[in-house]
């Protein structure tokens, strides 16, 4: 799931007419690109208007085209949070009109429509995004029209925006524990498996730095491009690398392939087992009784045992689409919402520097389905119990590992020592 | 030895899988010259069809062999239904079917969307599939080996049918010169339909083996459709055997590629490989001798 260009395949495989759709595509989005200067050209100053008795906020995820496999459940989830703020009274008593956009799986079209939610829309905050490409193609609109983009899925982290909140996990919340976790189990030989994009290669950058912190010798590398299932040949691969343990930063449905080749070559969970940071409950059942007894790293998991989650999974299996499982980047969607609420009451006002003010002068927490969050005013993530999973057969995840407490989010890893800081430098350059 | 078998029999699955994928559309793309970009989403149209025929019959070991049949016969249906209302007024206008069937591609995806988990659907592996053949020290996976002789059989059958049968005496008659086939009476009009709905049947056949390889989901067709483009062009317009070379070859190199290499690089040299010898050999493989003038 998660991140950055994970289901381009659409585009990707549909080569020569990628390109003619594109031009397509170029021509009506320069037509509303036009329009849209033409509205904007006029003062930079904000537009929203919370005078009435409602405030609008702008939902923006791919709702057609190859991410709408993952986007569609998170934009469903917003519809669900905002009904319930509504229900209860909505944010500083006014109810919650909201725009949807549809990003349709290509990342101009979300810069775009970014543009429009505040510019013609004049939407208070902007809720939504998936893949690191789509936010980055919203980064640099928000930030120029000071605008507020709540993006509520894990990542690559080494970035921080004031106009974004990152509701998902930054690498040391998810990356970190899952390493912490193999260090526990006594692994030695770690074969690292991921789709070919910069999730995966910044996240394994940092796993071989802390593996050598950690004496975990790291056999094998292999990547294979996000639109293509068949990992027989890596596979083969890892077979004769003869590793303990697999970390599998794969995205997408060629996580079903890599799990159907694994499965097919004799590989096991008891003697060489996977741990994932994209399979989830809600990508789990699409893979058969191949993955079950790997792990996975997240925060949430719907097996968690907290006193907010059972509410929230009800509320969830009651709603209209649900696909009647939760998993981690649908509760950091619903907590984005509720975030924004919060964060909104604390400054007591819908503008942007007020709420950012607010952001740092208070703590704010949120009873969330994965425990109490806290936002950090500073980088504008929040803190994150870790967790690590077991699929059973009825492919929920067994806890098999927590954090002794919440992790602080460290998005830039400055708190790690063996996190070289020309290694940072390159990384952040190289995720433009 | 591994470093040699094991990509050789790894790349000769993977050809098979491209085989299947392709062999659909050399009929429909070699022989009638329809650009049909929607063939991935009928092959994703099978792997449904695995999906729906295993929530009927539970046991994946009776299942499979049940979903290949009905998996052909419902794509082709799907197939026959494209033909009919729209690709019939868009003969020898290529661009105009490419750009229509890239619609009518998107719609299927989308409707699959709407229907079927947006996460996708699992397809359960018959038992007899699990386990490893040892060939020389190296596990081969035995889900390899069906993949091959699915594809085997599938060649077998349709250049049997393509060859024995008179309704394979008049497609070839077709293709070769329409006219001449049109005025010892064929109807041509009935032809082409067959042949699309053989052709789209394929695909639904492919699509249960990609099912057992990767994810059955609303994209999956995607990845197909580029590389079988590539292997029917690369094995010459309208010949199967070339078809079935060119996957073979291109599965092979893949696969020695990725071993050498790395999984993306070895997509990139693969299709290098393909382009550098189009641009060698324009017609591919092998070509149709043909006397019409056309």
């Amino acid at each position: 799931m998660s991140n950055s260009s994970k289901r381009m395949r659409a585009l990707m495989a549909t080569g020569a007419l990628g390109t003619a759709m594109a031009l397509v595509l170029a021509g009506c989005g320069a037509r509303a690109g036009d329009d849209t200067a033409g509205a904007g050209s006029s003062p930079a100053a904000s537009c929203v208007d919370t005078s009435g008795s409602t405030v609008k906020l702008g939902f923006l995820n791919s709702l057609t085209g190859g991410m709408a496999i993952s986007e569609k459940t998170v934009s469903n989830v917003l519809h669900m949070a905002s009904d319930e703020i509504n229900a209860s009274g909505g944010i500083l008593g006014k109810k919650i009109e909201y725009v949807q956009e549809d990003g349709a799986t290509d990342w101009p079209t979300f810069a775009e429509k970014t543009e429009k939610l505040l510019t013609q829309d004049c939407v208070a905050a902007i809720f939504g995004g998936w893949t690191s490409s789509s936010r980055k193609a919203v980064k640099p609109v928000v930030e120029k029209l000071n605008g507020l983009f709540f993006y509520p899925v894990q990542y690559e982290g080494l970035e921080s925006s004031p106009n974004i909140y990152y509701t998902g996990a930054t690498t040391n919340q998810q990356i970190i524990p899952a390493m912490d976790f193999l260090a526990s189990k006594g692994v030695k030989k770690l074969f690292l498996a991921g789709s070919d994009y910069v999730f995966p290669r910044t996240a394994n950058a940092i796993i071989k730095l802390y593996a050598a912190k950690l004496g975990i010798e790291i056999v094998g590398e292999e990547y294979v491009p996000l639109d293509k299932d068949d990992w027989t040949s890596q596979v083969a691969k890892i077979v004769a690398a003869k590793p303990d343990f697999i970390f599998n930063t794969i995205n997408g449905s060629s996580n079903v392939g890599f799990v159907k080749a694994y499965y097919d070559a004799g590989l096991t969970p008891a003697k060489t087992p996977i741990i994932s940071v994209s399979i989830a409950e809600e990508e789990a059942p699409a893979m058969g009784h191949e993955v079950t007894g790997n792990y996975a790293s997240w925060n949430y998991f719907q097996s968690l045992k907290t006193d907010t989650n059972p509410k929230f999974i009800e509320s969830w299996k009651a709603y209209p689409n649900s696909s009647g499982v939760t998993s981690d980047p649908m509760e950091a969607a619903y907590i984005s919402m509720y975030l924004y609420k919060a964060l909104v009451e604390a400054a007591g006002s819908f503008d942007v520097d007020k709420v950012n003010a607010a952001a740092k002068a208070n703590k704010i927490t949120f009873d969330a389905p994965e425990g109490t969050v806290t936002l950090d005013g500073e980088n504008h993530h929040i803190s994150k119990p870790g967790h690590i999973g077991q699929i059973n057969k009825d492919n929920q995840f067994d806890v098999v590992w927590a954090s002794d407490k919440f992790i602080e989010p460290d998005p830039y890893l400055e708190g790690y020592d063996w996190f070289p800081a020309d290694v940072r430098k390159q990384l952040v350059d190289a995720a433009g | 030895m591994d470093a040699l078998i094991a990509p050789l029999l790894n790349g000769s699955a993977q050809g098979a899988l491209l085989l299947l994928a392709a062999l659909g559309l050399s009929l429909t793309f070699g022989q009638m010259g329809v650009i049909n970009m929607a063939h991935g989403e009928f092959l994703m149209i099978g792997a449904f069809a695995a999906y729906l025929v295993q929530q009927v019959i539970k046991a994946s070991d009776l299942s499979i062999p049940v979903a290949l049949p009905v998996a052909f016969v419902v794509a082709g249906l799907f197939g026959l239904l494209l033909e009919v209302t729209i690709i019939r007024w868009m003969y020898r206008r290529p661009l105009d079917t490419l750009l229509v069937t890239v619609g009518v591609g998107l719609i299927l995806q989308q409707a699959a969307l709407q229907i079927f988990p947006s996460q996708g659907v699992p397809v359960e592996k018959p038992s007899w599939l699990d386990g490893q053949l040892n060939i020389l020290g190296y596990a081969w996976p035995l889900r390899q080996l069906f993949t091959i002789v699915l594809a085997v059989a599938c060649v077998a059958a349709l250049s049997a049918w393509l060859k024995y049968t008179s309704f394979g005496r008049r497609i070839r008659a077709t293709v070769h010169n329409r006219d001449l086939a049109e005025t010892t009476g064929i109807s041509t009009r009935a032809i082409d339909r067959l042949t699309f709905f053989v052709g789209s049947g394929l695909a639904g056949v492919a699509g249960v083996a990609a099912s057992l390889i990767g994810g059955t989901n609303s994209q999956m067709g995607a990845q197909y459709i580029i590389p079988a483009f590539l292997v029917v062009a690369a094995g010459g317009i309208g010949q199967l055997k070339g078809t079935i070379i060119a996957a073979w070859a291109v599965g092979v190199a893949l696969s020695y590629f990725a071993y050498w290499t790395t999984g993306s690089l070895a997509q990139v040299l693969a299709f290098i490989l393909v382009i550098v010898f189009l641009q060698l050999r324009p017609q591919g493989l092998f070509t149709v001798r043909t006397r019409s003038l056309a």
